[in-house]
């Protein structure tokens, strides 16, 4: 079935480059960050795979040395009962894809929480703004360079024996 | 009208209490916590069943009241989160005194399982509202809660309604 | 009070979580109204900022996150056996089928899914079925208190202690168990467990027949929950709806016979569907009766798990039920999703795992709450205020969940 969906996406997108994603269950491709709306509207309309349920949209800090910020797209197709997952590397500096709230609109609250946690930008999403966090917090908690701030509103954030030397 | 014996054991002869003010009161306050219906996360649901049917609460006189304009407790179950704290500093504010707050669970006690990586847990409902009784447990058992209320009522009776806080309170000042 | 440096401030309230809507924007005829994270019916810390004309709704924000508990921070500090207690706090009505989605994305990545003895996954199905027919009385009679009627409501709350005094007896713990470990079982079922097992299930069905009488084929209830908050199936699953609710709107989709996990291939059950019996397929009444089928069909579940666990994989002296679990739970080098049928819907669970630590490097959950919630400013356009809560309730949010 991988076949086949690199072989649509080929045939149907031009220029695309479609990698693989190492050891990945289930299994999926790379799919660069400009083409990513495309491969959606493909996937989820096309009636050879028609995947119409987005079961999880994730985002992935790699890290400063690495640089980079991922999201992953889970989709699963419920007529074909086929699984598949887009990955969308981003530049941790800056991280900017598109969103798919067009497509499945229940990507409208995962993007919105991708956001909140990591700060990665989705453009042309119809309300981005904090779900989890207050709208006042400082940072995006999920990165793996976030420290706390020492208070919140006059609450102390950390535990007092986590402050102990 | 019937003719049925007035029972005299409890009351003596002809029904006649004795008590002081602040006994009377005290029981009477005691006896009749109504707490606000709080709930925040899985403290919430075991609170709910010790008041339904198998650990009644409703036999110690406790009925959850929907409003804090009405109640006289807050049992705060559940984790307390940054951006809920001021709003459960603003409710406590709407409770009308004399005023209680149960602690229920570690979470409330002190940002329970979440206290090393929790960021956005306060860590403790003290830290934004004082706390008369604290129930460990996570959650606490029904009989726990019930514990941590008989804790209470026990705080109560031994406080007095009539007693002049505010003119204590300003001789203390002056005197420290 | 301890010494602390807060102090409250009006101000706060609206900067924290400001309102999606102003009264500028607003028509003359409409106002905002606030059902704020305190109310007896939002099933938790549920903030709707509800747009009304009159008392019809226009429209509904839910505003949520008053329950963001961190856990897929402490997932990214912690070992994985140490993250699996914090992941029976999210759905904390159905604890075990949390742990069991958790512990099947570990074994898979493991490799060990296969290596694990029948006896302890029948063991789990067990405890995951017990604790789908809990989180069916809850939902079911909180859903009847919403709507008024306060007697289910206590019935379900007594049978639920039974329930709980068995999960007790096993695990130790009323609510939040830590039992199902990753590769095993926390002990093995108490002697006697099963036949008194066995009489729960003889002692449920003439109750599970009352609450239907009472509440289900109520005319009450009917006429409040019939043709309220109809939910299509197509927009349901572009939404990303799940479980009970997507089965309500027609679709015939159980994880359970999908995808066969655990010993649910080898075990009959029926998947009820909704078909708008009372009033159009979707609607809140098809929600709640599909949950009480549900029970009804777990029960069938468990009798047949309970007649392998006594005939085929009887307890013994020499079983272990730690024998699978593993010293360091180090995966190779892999990203896994792994999903599960909970009583809620489709709880998944997306690891990201480096091969050089027992930490993973991501663990992302995706909880069936949070997208139902999703749907519900969809499916409350135009209905009243008290049919409001109908749909709330009958979408069975738990808000631990939604904000993890």
């Amino acid at each position: 079935m991988l076949d086949q969906i690199q072989q649509l996406l080929s045939d149907q997108i031009q220029g695309i480059s479609l990698e693989p994603i190492p050891h990945s269950t289930p299994a999926g491709f790379i799919i660069p960050s400009a083409n990513i709306h495309a491969v959606c509207e493909l996937l989820h309309s096309h009636p050879s795979c028609y995947f119409d349920h987005l079961a999880c949209l994730s985002g992935v800090d790699d890290g400063v040395e690495a640089n980079t910020m991922e999201v992953v797209y889970t989709l699963y197709s419920i007529p074909h009962d086929v699984h598949l997952s887009l990955k969308v590397v981003l530049n941790r500096a800056y991280p900017e894809v598109a969103s798919v709230c067009d497509i499945w609109r229940g990507a409208n609250w995962h993007e919105r929480e991708a956001y909140d946690l990591f700060g990665i930008q989705f453009s042309n999403h119809p309300d981005l703004r904090r779900i989890l966090l207050p709208a006042d917090w400082v940072g995006f908690p999920m990165r793996k360079d976030y420290e706390e701030d020492t208070a919140y509103h006059g609450m102390t954030i950390k535990h007092p024996d986590v402050l102990k030397p | 009208m019937t003719d049925t014996p007035i029972d005299m054991s409890k009351t003596g002869d002809g029904g006649i209490i004795i008590s002081n003010l602040d006994d009377l009161l005290n029981w009477a306050r005691l006896s009749s916590l109504w707490p606000m219906g709080f709930g925040l996360a899985c403290c919430a649901i075991e609170f709910m069943a010790t008041a339904t049917s198998a650990y009644d609460l409703d036999r110690f006189g406790i009925l959850p009241r929907m409003s804090p304009r009405q109640s006289d407790v807050m049992i705060v179950s559940g984790t307390v989160t940054f951006k809920m704290a001021d709003r459960v500093r603003r409710l406590y504010e709407q409770m009308p005194e004399p005023r209680y707050v149960i602690s229920m669970g570690s979470c409330a006690n002190c940002g329970g399982p979440y206290w090393e990586h929790g960021y956005h847990v306060v860590k403790g409902v003290d830290q934004i509202i004082p706390v008369d009784v604290y129930v460990p447990g996570c959650p606490p058992r029904p009989e726990a809660l019930i514990g941590g209320f008989l804790k209470l009522q026990e705080k109560i009776r031994g406080e007095s309604v009539l007693r002049p806080k505010a003119l204590e309170k300003i001789l203390e000042e002056r005197n420290a | 009070m301890k010494q602390t440096t807060y102090q409250y401030n009006d101000q706060h309230l609206s900067v924290s979580e400001p309102l999606k809507f102003s009264e500028k924007e607003l028509k003359s005829e409409e106002m905002i109204f606030n059902l704020g994270p305190q109310h007896p019916s939002t099933h938790g810390v549920l903030r709707l900022e509800v747009i009304t004309d009159g008392e019809i709704v226009k429209e509904v924000v839910p505003h949520i996150g008053y329950l963001h508990r961190c856990f897929e921070k402490h997932a990214e500090k912690l070992p994985y056996n140490q993250t699996l207690p914090f992941t029976d706090r999210m759905d904390y009505v159905a604890a075990m089928n949390n742990e069991w989605a958790f512990a099947m994305g570990v074994e898979r990545m493991l490799g060990i899914d296969k290596d694990i003895p029948k006896r302890i996954e029948y063991i789990r199905v067990v405890v995951a079925e017990l604790n789908r027919i809990a989180s069916h009385f809850v939902a079911i009679g909180t859903y009847g208190m919403d709507i008024g009627a306060f007697t289910p409501f206590l019935w379900m709350m007594r049978d639920r202690e039974t329930i709980l005094r068995m999960l007790e007896w096993v695990s130790g713990a009323r609510m939040l168990y830590n039992y199902i470990w990753i590769g095993g079982l926390y002990y093995d079922l108490p002697v006697g467990f099963e036949e008194q097992c066995q009489k729960f299930c003889t002692y449920l069905k003439p109750k599970l027949k009352d609450v239907d009488d009472l509440l289900i084929t109520n005319k009450i209830f009917i006429d409040r929950t019939a043709n309220v908050g109809v939910l299509d199936k197509h927009l349901a699953i572009n939404y990303g709806v799940t479980g009970p609710n997507l089965r309500a709107a027609g679709m015939c989709y159980d994880l359970r016979k999908v995808d066969g996990y655990g010993v649910y291939p080898e075990l009959q059950f029926d998947v009820p569907i909704g078909t708008g019996e009372k009033g159009t397929t979707g609607d809140c009444w098809d929600r709640t009766w599909v949950r009480m089928q549900e029970c009804h069909q777990s029960l069938r579940i468990i009798e047949q798990c309970l007649e392998k666990l006594m005939t085929e994989h009887k307890r013994s002296a020499d079983f272990d039920p730690r024998a699978f679990v593993p010293k360091k739970i180090r995966p190779k080098e892999q990203e896994l999703y792994v999903r599960a049928e909970n009583p809620k819907g489709e709880l998944g669970f997306y690891f990201r795992a480096d091969g050089r630590s027992d930490i993973p490097l991501r663990c992302k959950s995706r909880g069936p709450s949070f997208s139902h919630l999703s749907v519900l400013p969809e499916i409350s356009r135009d209905v009243m205020l008290a049919d409001l809560f109908a749909i709330v309730g009958s979408l069975d949010l738990v808000m631990g969940e939604v904000d993890r």
